[in-house]
């Protein structure tokens, strides 16, 4: 057992008798359970099949202190660039695993946008009915979570309700711990007919190697339109492990967008259960990375029902020596006659020792479908640079043009202005090029 | 102009160009002709800087500097135009973001000021009318899904933006129907002036009855065998390459 495991091992029967929602009996003996199986089962490594290209060791033997203090030095001049500061939004924020009342701006008014922590007293019920329904049981970054986290984002969005404006959820670690083990957690659930926007947020501000194991567990129900964008452009000594769940009912449309530009090492576990007919699951991504960075995109459509519609494109920029993984499967069950699965991975290489490892899976068990799935790893032509270049713009330019333009068919789905406008910006710094054309 | 002296290159191994001479003043026209494989466009791309080919021996001065010193995007700068054989389609770039990022990037290479919105667009608007193309050419991505004579009118589109000194139309009538043709070439002689020059690289005469150049020389086997005026195009209309050939074998 790693050091690690053992800290967390201990850390548990430390916290178990501090730990929210301990009136909550349900909640306590699925905590319990999980950190059973977490004990059983133990950290994956690169001999997992799920975990073969991204390696974890490094982030693991790291010694993290896992019962987090919050930090009250943190101001609103210290978050606001992480935040779309010219849209008003709901905010959530949570620094080093703690709700910050003064820096949120919740509601219960129509809808309930506030934290996990208070949606335990308030709402046991509705808890009980959904935590841990969507994301797996036995999965050592869930099961973990499952055991630890007591405080997070609770959005429950009432039958027929459209969100009137886009809610942000902001996790920021600071230095107040040494190296912090943050493990929150989100529960969403948007009832029929229902409509939210979420944008969602993990920012070290600090400088020591914070890792986070994070879990977000999104119900829609029939007819419910879910946007989740995922904007990963956290410090490059910081390391997150997202496991996000989806189960959508008859008729919803949930689209998850994951903007991957900073960080060490992200993983993001994007998993989508189709539980009911005409439902249509969009989810899609940019990645630009640099020196040093590893992100792993394991995506996963289960279309268990007939008549749906998945849509799945992922765009990797990479640079220096960084490390790209995509493996994106998708399981059509028999009864999902007329599926229409779509998948695409592309990705562009520009430095010679970058390095891209992309994996589409396809298991069909229907015969009525239509399936395509592909992936593609490249440099940029050879032929078009020359072109932009005997137009007079500079080789890093037209580098940066063509590269904006690969990535940018991605960003199609995002429906805030504001933030396709922030991501657009964000990539073209990361490309180091200058917006006119983009704008 | 544009001084091309003993200009000797190769791909890979594959010495292509074996010693051009060729001298260009502003205000001409010239034709350059010959069969198939016989350096055209290597010429071309030399003169604007594809890295593929390499320069073994000679010089080309373009306005007294030498210019085989200068990245593509700075022979740009300088006002030297490609319009390429084959336009090449990017996806995701609008041909009217393009073309302000090509205008503005050659104005600062020039150290000059960018150019204003209104006067960009009015003039994207005048050169788009003076080369018969919709509106709806200008939000539509590079090259993409455009028929061949669309991308070649484009191409002189870009030329009528960029105002270059010195113009070189690479087979610029290839895949062009008549009308097309009278189009595009109707666009370069609005272009031309006593300050620039155009060089008209072709198969046939049928665009030169269009354009009329000054001069007409034939390149084979990587050498300029012969020049002389318009006449020397109608001549191998007539008679077609086998007596250039026969004459340099």
């Amino acid at each position: 057992m790693t050091d690690l495991a053992q800290d967390l091992l201990s850390s548990f029967l430390v916290a178990e008798s501090q730990l929210n929602g301990s009136r909550n009996l349900g909640v306590v003996s699925l905590r319990k359970k999980a950190m059973d199986r977490f004990e059983q089962q133990g950290f994956p490594t690169t001999r997992d099949e799920e975990w073969k290209y991204t390696n974890l060791k490094p982030v693991l033997k790291q010694d993290y202190r896992i019962l987090l203090k919050g930090d009250d030095a943190v101001s609103f001049a210290d978050i606001k660039k992480y935040l779309l500061s010219d849209l008003d939004t709901y905010k959530l924020v949570f620094i080093n695993g703690k709700y910050s009342s003064w820096l949120s701006e919740s509601t219960h008014q129509s809808f309930d946008i506030c934290t996990f922590a208070a949606a335990l007293n308030k709402y046991p019920d509705v808890i009980g009915n959904y935590l841990g329904k969507a994301a797996p049981e036995g999965t050592t970054f869930v099961d973990l979570n499952t055991a630890f986290a007591d405080d997070g984002a609770f959005v429950r969005i009432k039958r027929n309700q459209t969100v009137d404006k886009p809610i942000e959820i902001l996790y920021l670690t600071t230095d107040e711990n040494g190296p912090a083990f943050a493990q929150n957690r989100n529960l969403v659930i948007v009832e029929q007919n229902a409509e939210v926007q979420i944008v969602e947020r993990h920012q070290n501000i600090g400088a020591q190697p914070n890792f986070t194991n994070f879990v977000s567990e999104v119900f829609a129900a029939i007819d419910a339109r879910v946007s989740y964008y995922k904007v990963q452009n956290d410090a490059l000594h910081a390391s997150l492990v997202d496991n996000t769940h989806v189960v959508q009912e008859r008729g919803s449309n949930v689209h998850v967008g994951t903007y991957s530009f900073g960080g060490k090492l992200v993983r993001n576990n994007l998993h989508f259960y189709a539980d009911g007919e005409h439902t249509e699951s969009h989810m899609d991504g940019v990645t630009i990375i640099n020196d040093g960075q590893t992100v792993d995109h394991h995506t996963l459509v289960d279309h268990r029902e007939p008549n749906c519609y998945s849509r799945e494109l992922y765009k990797g920029i990479y640079l220096g020596n960084s490390h790209g993984v995509f493996n994106g499967k998708v399981m059509v069950r028999q009864k999902a006659q007329k599926t229409n699965a779509f998948q695409q991975n592309d990705n562009i290489l520009l430095s010679k020792r970058a390095k891209v490892d992309t994996k589409p899976q396809l298991e069909i068990f229907a015969d009525d479908v239509k399936c395509s799935h592909g992936c593609t790893i490249g440099q940029l032509d050879k032929n078009a640079l020359f072109y932009l270049r005997s137009r007079g713009i500079p080789k890093k330019e037209a580098e940066g043009l063509m590269t904006y333009a690969f990535a940018s068919d991605a960003l199609e789905y995002v429906k805030i202005p504001q933030l396709e406008k922030r991501l657009n910006r964000v990539i073209a710094d990361k490309l180091g090029i200058n917006l006119e054309f983009a704008l | 102009m544009l001084k091309i002296k003993d200009l000797k290159a190769q791909v890979e191994d594959n010495q292509i160009l074996k010693g051009i001479n060729l001298e260009i003043n502003a205000g001409e026209v010239h034709a350059i002709m010959g069969p198939n494989g016989s350096g055209k466009s290597t010429l071309s791309s030399v003169i604007a800087g594809r890295e593929d080919y390499e320069v073994t021996d000679g010089a080309i001065d373009f306005d007294g500097e030498d210019l085989l010193d200068l990245d593509p995007e700075e022979r740009a700068h300088k006002g030297i135009f490609l319009s390429f054989q084959y336009p090449v389609e990017i996806p995701g770039v609008t041909v009217s973001n393009f073309i302000k990022t090509a205008i503005n990037e050659s104005r600062k290479g020039r150290d000059e000021e960018p150019m204003e919105a209104r006067e960009m667009l009015a003039k994207m608007r005048e050169k788009s009318a003076l080369l018969e193309m919709d509106k709806s050419y200008l939000s539509r991505s590079l090259n993409e899904g455009f028929s061949g004579g669309e991308k070649k009118r484009n191409e002189i589109f870009q030329m009528a933006m960029l105002e270059p000194k010195l113009a070189i139309l690479d087979e610029t009538d290839s895949g062009l129907d008549i009308d097309a043709l009278r189009i595009v070439a109707n666009g370069v002689n609005k272009l031309r002036s006593k300050n620039n020059a155009v060089v008209v690289i072709t198969h046939y005469q049928r665009l030169l009855d269009y354009i009329k150049p000054d001069f007409v020389h034939v390149l084979y086997q990587g050498r300029i065998v012969k020049s002389g005026g318009p006449e020397l195009a109608h001549e191998l209309e007539e008679r077609g390459y086998d007596w250039i050939k026969a004459e340099n074998t």
